[in-house]
């Protein structure tokens, strides 16, 4: 009897989450973690994240016109999300939780589309198998086991594709990544379990989730190796993903990657953080925006000017407002989709209650009480 | 040729495994030992341990990454130990498994079948002997069915991996050593029809999964009595057989339901209501439930106290036909 695992140490996080550019843009070079981007694609990522943004505060504005229910900014955690989504490759898929605007628009997801569970006007609004990108997830990490199961698939199908899944610090409490990482270490699944360790759940602090040296550590008890980066950092975060996804795509099984970063908005439009952090917390977080750096790295290199800023600006705009048009009083469907769906083969399944419905609405058309 | 039930759904995992290569079988000791109960015997040996294999032990891990491997394609059968140990296993069940097809608008498919050995009477210890399926049975999206004999156990089997609905697949564990003389493959009725296993005048019994075969023998003592008892095998528990259980009643007049779960809200309170819907001028007598008490599944050397068994449904029969 052996296990898998070969040196634990191998497996161990490094004491420093891997960083390449400083907030003023200063740009270290790493030799285990090269860039492979040309200056398109530096751009490229800048320019997601800046659209992100913009949608994410739109969709903050729509919920305070009462035009969405609830939403979960993602602000402040754009680089955490696109360079992971960026370091994937088409085939690829992702398994998100709630938070991952930014992911779904590198998966080019319909932005108004995926608020329409914040508005409830569906449930979900795209075609998983059309973006490769799961629903949202809202129950707290249980994505991670589909993830898990979706990656043995592939390896059992002799597929070569990479499955990645997003759970928060909070996340790494709940029993399901942590079976999840069981099932994916023992088959070697080439899944990519991504934590954004945005320093909260609601309001309870990391702290009170682990008592662990880093999330990464964690990784070591199921024999995969733990990655930590700096999550506002978008060069390294897609550099690091691009190594765990490439060592996972050449057979070597799952990684965990947890990027530090900080959820600036509250929890969710229906939070108060005021009653858990401070404002000198957040104005210290704020130093650290990974927009700026971004932003800083491509001016020091001469990538950045006006007319690129005004060009994303345009875009972002252009994305807000058909998001704004998508939304605002967006009208829910036929109310007999109720019906539909539940099963594939629904014979004997609530026949009455669907002519019950049809019955009230024909009621309401006559104007009857219902 | 006698075949048990246990051999029954062995042979249709083996033939569904053989008829479609993405169909995949697994499970905790389902592999090199069979099974605890030799339901996957030799699925490993004659398929490979990549279409049946262990898993660690982990129920919610078994039915997440049923999940995972389902959007990918494959059609994956789940195996739960034990009913006792589906709870881990609670939440991918009713949040996801459940609902993943209506909230992807049909886009998502989720042709899963989760195996869970249930019920009592087998001595078993703590955890290893509870009826849940009203847990399932109340969650939209899934589909609940039960075997009542080797010959359902196969045709039903073999329907439930081919359905491409995910389904909840109920195995009365004290029924696995029945045997019914039977030759393989069998096709039965159709998993969401109920089926008349003994025509009777006076009172139906409804039942299903291990008290079907409890009720024909109360139907047998009945009429030494003189009373002629039909019994009704529910087989499917979502959907139900609503037409069926009016149409019996229409000719008998008076029901009973029986089941090993626990009384309060469990499927007799669902089919009471629904004979009183649409029966209720043609019942002699209220409908009446013989089944567990609201108590927890009592220790082994309790457990005949606790279960309903033939007794318990002729004393219902009685007050029936005496009301």
């Amino acid at each position: 009897m052996s296990t898998a695992a070969s040196d634990p140490n191998d497996l161990l996080p490094p004491d420093e989450p891997v960083h390449l550019l400083d907030p003023d843009g200063t740009y270290h070079a790493d030799p285990d973690h090269p860039l492979d981007l040309d200056d398109g694609q530096l751009r490229e990522l800048y320019r997601m994240m800046v659209v992100t943004r913009k949608v994410d505060r739109e969709a903050i504005n729509l919920q305070r016109q009462g035009q969405l229910g609830v939403y979960a900014s993602c602000m402040g955690q754009e680089a955490a999300q696109i360079g992971s989504a960026y370091a994937l490759a088409a085939d690829d898929w992702i398994f998100p939780s709630y938070r991952e605007l930014g992911a779904a628009l590198v998966r080019e997801v319909d932005a108004a589309g995926f608020l329409h569970l914040y508005r409830g006007t569906w449930l979900s609004d795209h075609d998983p198998y059309a973006h490769n990108f799961g629903l949202m997830s809202i129950p707290i990490g249980t994505q991670a086991l589909h993830a898990a199961g979706f990656a043995m698939g592939a390896a059992f199908d002799d597929n070569p594709i990479v499955t990645m899944t997003y759970f928060g610090d909070g996340g790494t409490s709940e029993g399901d990544p942590h079976e999840a990482m069981t099932f994916a270490g023992v088959f070697k699944a080439p899944v990519i379990f991504f934590v954004q360790n945005n320093q909260y759940a609601i309001s309870v602090p990391l702290e009170r989730q682990t008592a662990a040296p880093s999330l990464a550590h964690k990784a070591i008890g199921y024999g995969i190796p733990g990655f930590r980066v700096d999550g506002n950092d978008v060069l390294a975060t897609y550099a690091v993903t691009r190594r765990a996804v490439e060592r996972a795509r050449q057979g070597h099984g799952p990684a965990f990657i947890e990027a530090m970063t900080y959820r600036m908005e509250a929890h969710t439009t229906s939070d108060d953080p005021t009653r858990y952090r401070t404002q000198e917390e957040l104005d210290e977080a704020a130093k650290t925006d990974p927009i700026a750096r971004m932003r800083n790295y491509l001016t020091a290199r001469d990538l950045y000017d006006q007319d690129l800023e005004d060009g994303i600006e345009e875009q972002a705009k252009a994305t807000a407002t058909a998001v704004r048009a998508g939304i605002y009083d967006a009208e829910h469907g036929d109310p007999l989709e109720l019906f539909e769906h539940v099963y594939d083969d629904p014979t004997g399944h609530f026949d009455h209650q669907r002519e019950q419905l049809q019955a009230e609405l024909a009621g309401a058309v006559d104007g009857e009480d219902l | 040729m006698a075949v048990t039930l246990a051999q029954a759904i062995n042979a249709a995992l083996a033939d569904e495994m053989e008829a479609d290569p993405k169909v995949l079988m697994f499970g905790e000791d389902v592999g090199q030992l069979g099974g605890v109960f030799r339901v996957t015997d030799g699925l490993q040996e004659r398929f490979g341990d990549k279409r049946c294999y262990d898993t660690p032990l982990a129920e919610s891990g078994i039915i997440g990454t049923a999940i995972g491997l389902a959007m990918y394609g494959w059609r994956p059968v789940a195996e739960m130990q034990f009913d006792g140990f589906t709870y881990p296993a609670f939440e991918q069940i009713v949040s996801h498994l459940a609902k993943m097809p209506n909230r992807s608008r049909g886009t998502v498919k989720l042709p899963v079948t989760v195996r869970i050995p249930y019920g009592g009477g087998i001595g078993a210890v703590e955890h290893h002997s509870e009826s849940p399926e009203a847990y399932w049975a109340h969650t939209a999206g899934l589909k609940v069915m039960t075997p009542g004999t080797p010959d359902d156990g196969y045709s039903m089997m073999r329907a439930a991996i081919r359905s491409d609905d995910p389904v909840i697949f109920l195995e009365p564990k004290r029924r696995y050593w029945m045997k019914s003389d039977t030759e393989l493959p069998v096709t039965t009725e159709p998993t969401h029809e109920a089926v008349v296993r003994r025509e009777g005048t006076d009172v139906t019994l409804f039942c299903y999964g291990p008290m079907v075969r409890t009720c024909l023998e109360a139907a047998d003592q009945a009429a030494d009595e003189g009373w002629s008892l039909e019994v009704v095998d529910l087989r499917s528990l979502s959907p139900l057989d609503t037409a069926a259980m009016v149409a019996s009643v229409q000719r008998t007049g008076r029901a009973i339901v029986v089941h090993e779960a626990a009384m309060t809200l469990g499927i007799g309170a669902e089919v009471a209501a629904r004979i009183q819907e649409g029966a209720f001028y043609h019942l002699e007598a209220p409908v009446l439930r013989a089944t567990g008490f609201d108590t927890p599944y009592p220790p082994a050397k309790l457990e005949e106290y606790w279960l309903p068994d033939v007794d318990r449904i002729l004393d219902a029969v009685e007050r029936s036909l005496t009301f």
